[in-house]
């Protein structure tokens, strides 16, 4: 039993709601994924769900055991990962790994398995001590201290805040070696490209769970119109956009914007009519090299558009 | 003819036997949104410290806004902002102190620090948060703030350390726009991040590997160079070659 079952939790400190009525079901073996900004609420619920901080109210429970009157027992069945690096900074590489394998009363060489993909990248620094390492490597440090009691269920909180694109590439793929293992992982993350990697995420925003689903199933509930649109004049381009009627949203997205608009307006004279409209809209605003390009929303348009 | 804010040759730092920045040279030019990427360890901070005259090369020369990075460091300083996420703003004084504050770091009057003080406030709509403490602020608001008051001197260049990590996808196309507005004036926006479609955003990029520059151009001639779809795919082609394991 390797799931995690959260029931109307709520948490505030003082004037500020931080968790509002969070309800959620992970399954065994399942890769879920908090998706949103700080402030969210991401962290509480990874304090609750791991036995540090309790609820103002509702239940949660992981591996069928009660955070709040079996928290000894889930200390021994789960891994966490915090966001912030809290590992003993005086001590080696080694020595934190050794460490960790002692207070679970285990080896590094009994679960060395588990580690080894991950652990061979920071091994030639095994002498070195934590707080001398990059952040990547503690990151990878961080993960195999989390991993090694071969804990049920793993908790990990924004492991790849501020790390490069290639290093985040590369942490999803050991998450996915880890799940295949039959772990249970519950990751947070502020980017909404990783959304991707997990079988089904939470749209959190603000204390509050706003959409719970697969990846695609959230893509499918875009309820509007996205056309990618360019110009040779991207910043004015923006500002243009905003101002042509009936336009929904436009937000910078890479080289174009993506520009939002409700379906009935698109569809009351067709869509060959709506865009040499908003062609000649734009080129009466000077614009050239203009380029209009209907497109499928991503989770980072879905989340903007919640 | 466009002047340069930044200009370096051959610049280049060792620690003992290792090379962190190996004979970069490149030049950003004024009013420029120039990004500054590369894989984490590929050298971006070291050069950065560099430019802000916070560290002495080991050789090479460079200059920006007009001085020189070895003579004229305390005059470097005056004439950029900084910005990082990591710090930025005192949590514990008010919107108004945290203002105060740096407007009398950057030797502004007591007359312009008021009118300063007022401007910022109306433009960013914190004219409420006056008297908040900046740690009661959502990081959002903290990040524009942060940015506005990195330029309170008007300076002729800004650096920006990662200025967007965490934010909502909102806020941060918001800060963006804060970016383009610095650029408008003519303030030349030197800026790293790891969100690869801000990349596009900028006028050229230039990607570090192993501490040197491997490529710097436009975002739409570096896809076409490197025959990609996006700069993400640009930036993975080359972060891939790094040799050098970061540390």
């Amino acid at each position: 039993m390797r799931e995690i079952d959260i029931r109307h939790i709520n948490k505030a400190y003082g004037e500020v709601r931080a968790l509002q009525d969070i309800s959620l079901h992970i399954g065994e073996g399942e890769l879920f994924g908090l998706i949103g900004p700080d402030g969210a609420g991401k962290t509480s619920l990874f304090r609750i769900l791991t036995t540090l901080l309790l609820a103002d109210s509702g239940t949660a429970s992981v591996c069928g055991l009660d955070v709040v009157r079996d928290y000894k027992e889930i200390r021994w069945r789960v891994g966490y990962m915090p966001g912030r690096f809290s590992l003993y900074q005086d001590l080696t590489v080694e020595e934190n790994l050794n460490f960790f394998a002692t207070v679970f009363n285990t080896t590094v060489r009994e679960n060395y398995d588990l580690i080894r993909d991950i652990y061979v990248q920071i091994e030639p620094f095994k002498k070195r001590k934590a707080g001398k390492l990059s952040g990547g490597m503690k990151q990878k440090l961080a993960l195999s201290c989390a991993l090694i009691h071969r804990p049920d269920v793993l908790f990990l909180d924004e492991p790849t805040t501020g790390v490069d694109p290639v290093s985040r590439v590369e942490f999803w793929d050991m998450l996915d070696r880890l799940k295949r293992q039959g772990i249970t992982i519950l990751v947070s993350t502020p980017y909404m490209d990783e959304a991707s990697r997990c079988d089904r995420i939470a749209l959190m925003r603000g204390g509050r769970c706003l959409s719970v689903d697969t990846p695609e199933g959230i893509r499918a509930t875009f309820d509007k119109y996205l056309y990618a649109v360019r110009s040779a004049s991207m910043y004015k381009l923006l500002l243009d956009l905003r101002t042509y009627p009936d336009a929904d949203s436009c937000f910078s997205f890479g080289d174009a914007h993506h520009f939002s608009i409700r379906k009935e307006v698109v569809d009351k004279e067709g869509e060959a009519v709506f865009r040499k409209d908003l062609q000649a809209f734009l080129t009466a605003k000077g614009h050239a090299d203009i380029g209009i390009e209907p497109i499928k929303p991503g989770i980072e348009d879905c989340f903007m558009a919640l | 003819m466009i002047m340069n804010v930044i200009e370096t040759d051959k610049l280049t730092k060792c620690f003992g036997s290792f090379t962190a920045v190996d004979h970069i040279s490149f030049a950003v030019g004024e009013g420029e949104i120039f990004g500054f990427l590369g894989a984490n360890g590929a050298g971006k901070t070291t050069a950065m410290r560099m430019l802000c005259g916070l560290s002495t090369p080991t050789s090479g020369t460079g200059k920006v806004a007009g001085f020189d990075i070895y003579k004229e460091t305390e005059q470097i300083k005056r004439h950029i902002g900084y910005m990082s996420q990591k710090f930025s703003l005192y949590g514990d004084l008010k919107v108004w102190e945290n203002i105060r504050l740096y407007g009398g770091i950057y030797g502004l009057s007591e007359k312009q620090l008021k009118a300063k003080t007022d401007e910022l406030l109306r433009v960013l709509d914190l004219e409420n948060e006056r008297n908040t403490l900046v740690d009661a602020l959502p990081l959002g608001w903290k990040q524009k703030l942060a940015f506005s008051v990195a330029i309170i001197h008007e300076p002729r260049i800004v650096f920006l350390d990662e200025p967007t990590g965490g934010v909502d996808p909102v806020t941060r196309r918001q800060f963006w726009e804060l970016i383009y507005q610095a650029a408008e004036r003519g303030i030349t926006v030197f800026v790293t991040t790891h969100y690869m479609d801000e990349a596009e955003y900028c006028n050229r990029v230039s990607i570090m590997v192993d501490g040197k520059i491997e490529a710097l151009d436009s975002p739409s001639a570096l896809k076409s160079s490197f025959k990609a779809g996006n700069m993400n795919e640009v930036f993975h082609a080359l972060a891939r070659r790094a040799k050098r394991t970061e540390n």
